[in-house]
C-alpha cells in the first residue's frame, strides 16, 4: 500500500466523517425502519410466531436481533449510495479524479465512513434490544466474531452500494438496490425458522447468505457451538465482497462520469 | 516561447456524434488562451481529454511536456481544472474545501495555504460557513481558489464565468488575470466573446470539431474586410468576426445540460 494511497485516503475519510457528523439525523433515520421492525415483530407478532420445538428458551428479541442488525446494515449502506451519487453528479469526483490523488482512494474513504456509520447505528440497534430484554450469554470471543461478521458483512454490503452509487442516474435510484437486500431477512431464517416454511421457499432461505450470517449470529450471541454456519457465512462475505470490489473499480475507473 | 499545451490532429465522438474531428492547438507559456465555441461545439470535451479525464480516439496531446494518455500522473500533477459547473464540497465550509485539497495534493501547511487563498478571494469572512450558504459568485470563486491550491503550472477553466453576475464576473476576470501575471498558462473556454476580448492573449474558435480560426484579437478581426458602407471609424467586433466564421445562426447548435 502505499502513502499516496494511505494519505489520501485519509484526508478523504476525513472529508466524509464530517459529512457523517454534520448530518447525524441521516444515521439516525437509517435505524428508524430496524428498530420499528423491532418492536413490530417483538410487541405485535411475536406472541402468534411459533420458533417450534426446542425454542422457548430465551425471547424473541433474542431470536429477532441478528435479522434486524443485517436490516440495519442494508438501510446504512444505502446511505453512502446516495452520498457518492452526489459525489459523481457534483463534479467533485471529476475534480478529484484530475488531481495527483490515488485513483480508488475516494471509494475507500466511502467505504470506510460505511463501516463507522454503520457501526453507530447498529450500537443504536443493541441498545434498543437492551432495553426491550435481548441479553446475551456470549463471551468476549463470540462478541468479537460477532462483530467480525458484522463489519465483514458491512464492507461486503457498502461495496454493492458503492457499484450502485456509481451506476445510478437518480438519487432514488442510487438507494433502490438496498430494498432487495432489506428484503432477503424476511425469506431467511431471520424472522421465523426455515422449517416452518413451503418446500421451495424453505429451501431458497436455507441457501441464501442471509440465513447462514444469521445462524452464524445467533449461535455465537447464545454462547452456543458455532459449527458449519461461521465459515458459510464469512465465506458469502467475502465471497461478495470480492466480486463487488472487483466490479465497483473496474467501473470507477472506466467511467469517465 | 514554449508550448505549454499542444494538440495534434486530436479526434474523439460519442456514438456516432464526431464531437471533436482532428483539434489542432498550442497555447504558450504564460499566455491565457481563450476557445470559443457556441454550445455543444466540444469545448468541454477537449479540456476533459487535456485533463486526462476522458479518452482521446485519435491524434495526440501533451501537457507540459506530457502525454495526456502516456503520462496522466505527470499530467495531473501539472494541472488544475476548474470544471463547467463549480465542483465544491457544499457540506464544508470554504476553508475545509481549500484545506482538503491542500492534503490531497500534499503539501505543507494546508491551514496557512487555505487561509491565504481565502484572503484572495475576499472569502475570508465566509470561509468558516458551509458552503451551502454561498452564492454563486462566491461558490465559483471557492472553486478557483481550490483550482489554485499548489500553483499548478497550468489551469483549465471551463466557461469560469457562465451564471455570474457582472460584478462576480469582473473578480473572476481579475483572478485570471493575476494568475497570466504569475506566469501560469490558462487555457478558458467560454461562450462570451467579450470575456475571450477581455482576458486573452490569443482567441481559438472552435466549430463543426474543428479549430476554425486562430490568433490574437487583431489577427482574428483583421480576418474580416472592413465593410465599406459602415462608419469610417467602425472595426468588426469579436461578435461580427465569430458570427461571420460561425455562420448565422448555427443550426446545429446542440443543448445539453449534463
Ligand atoms: N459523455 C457523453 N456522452 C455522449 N455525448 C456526449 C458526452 N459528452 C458530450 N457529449 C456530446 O458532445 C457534444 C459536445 O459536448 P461538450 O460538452 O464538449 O460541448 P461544449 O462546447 O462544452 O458545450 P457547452 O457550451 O454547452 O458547455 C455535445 O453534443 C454533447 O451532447
Ligand atoms: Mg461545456
Amino acid at each position: 500500500m502505499s502513502t499516496l494511497f494511505v494519505d489520501n485516503t485519509t484526508a478523504l475519510l476525513g472529508r466524509s466523517l464530517r459529512h457523517v457528523t454534520r448530518s447525524v439525523d441521516t444515521v439516525i433515520t437509517t435505524t428508524i425502519m430496524p428498530i420499528a421492525m423491532l418492536l413490530l415483530f417483538v410487541y405485535v407478532f411475536g406472541g402468534a410466531i411459533d420458533l417450534g420445538s426446542g425454542a422457548g428458551v430465551g425471547s424473541y428479541v433474542d431470536y429477532l436481533l441478528p435479522g434486524i442488525l443485517l436490516i440495519t446494515i442494508g438501510s446504512g449502506v444505502a446511505y453512502t449510495a446516495f452520498r457518492l451519487f452526489l459525489d459523481v453528479k457534483g463534479g467533485i469526483v471529476e475534480r478529484f479524479r484530475s488531481m495527483p490523488v490515488a485513483r480508488t482512494a475516494v471509494l475507500w474513504a466511502h467505504v470506510l465512513t460505511s463501516l463507522v456509520a454503520n457501526a453507530i447505528s447498529l450500537a443504536m440497534v443493541v441498545a434498543v434490544a437492551l432495553l426491550m430484554g435481548f441479553r446475551s450469554s456470549a463471551g468476549p470471543l463470540a462478541w468479537l466474531g460477532v462483530v467480525g461478521i458484522l463489519a465483514m458483512f458491512t464492507l461486503a454490503l457498502t461495496w454493492v452500494a458503492v457499484i450502485a452509487g456509481l451506476l445510478a442516474s437518480t438519487p432514488d435510484g442510487a438507494s433502490a438496490f438496498s430494498y432487495p437486500i432489506i428484503f432477503l431477512p424476511f425469506v431467511s431464517s431471520a424472522f421465523v425458522p426455515t422449517d416452518s416454511m413451503p418446500g421451495p421457499v424453505a429451501s431458497f432461505a436455507e441457501h441464501q447468505p442471509v440465513t447462514a450470517i444469521v445462524d452464524a449470529i445467533r449461535a455465537l450471541l447464545e454462547g452456543g457451538t458455532v459449527g458449519g454456519d461461521l465459515g458459510v457465512a464469512l465465506a458469502w462475505c467475502v465471497g461478495i465482497l470480492v466480486v463487488a470490489y472487483a466490479v465497483a473499480t473496474r467501473l470507477f475507473r472506466r467511467t469517465a462520469a | 516561447m514554449t508550448a505549454m499545451i499542444s494538440v495534434e490532429g486530436l479526434e474523439r465522438s460519442f456514438g456516432d456524434h464526431d464531437v471533436l474531428r482532428g483539434v489542432d492547438l498550442r497555447v504558450d507559456r504564460g499566455s491565457i488562451h481563450a476557445l470559443l465555441g457556441s454550445n455543444g461545439a466540444g469545448k468541454t470535451t477537449l479540456v476533459r481529454i487535456l485533463a486526462t479525464l476522458l479518452p482521446a480516439d485519435g491524434g495526440s496531446a501533451t501537457v507540459a511536456g506530457h502525454d495526456v494518455a502516456a503520462a496522466a500522473d505527470d499530467v495531473r500533477r501539472s494541472i488544475s481544472l476548474t470544471g463547467q459547473y463549480a465542483a465544491v464540497d457544499e457540506v464544508l465550509t470554504g476553508r475545509e474545501n481549500l484545506v482538503l485539497v491542500a492534503r490531497l495534493r500534499r503539501l505543507p501547511d494546508p491551514r496557512g495555504l487555505a487561509a491565504a487563498l481565502l484572503a484572495r478571494f475576499s472569502l475570508t469572512d465566509a470561509g468558516d460557513r458551509a458552503v451551502s450558504t454561498y452564492s454563486g459568485g462566491m461558490r465559483r470563486r471557492l472553486d478557483i481558489a481550490m483550482s489554485l491550491v499548489g500553483d499548478p503550472p497550468v489551469i483549465f477553466l471551463d466557461e469560469p464565468t457562465t451564471g455570474l453576475d457582472p460584478q462576480a464576473r469582473i473578480e473572476v476576470w481579475d483572478a485570471v488575470r493575476e494568475l497570466a501575471a504569475r506566469g501560469t498558462t490558462v487555457l478558458l473556454t467560454t461562450q462570451y466573446l467579450e470575456e475571450a476580448e477581455q482576458l486573452a492573449d490569443r482567441i481559438a474558435v472552435l466549430h463543426r470539431g474543428r479549430i476554425i480560426a486562430e490568433g490574437t484579437l487583431g489577427e482574428l478581426k483583421a480576418l474580416m474586410p472592413p465593410t465599406e458602407v459602415r462608419m469610417v471609424e467602425h472595426q468588426p467586433s469579436l461578435e461580427e468576426v465569430f458570427l461571420a466564421l460561425v455562420g448565422t445562426p448555427t443550426p446545429d447548435t446542440e443543448e445539453k445540460d449534463s
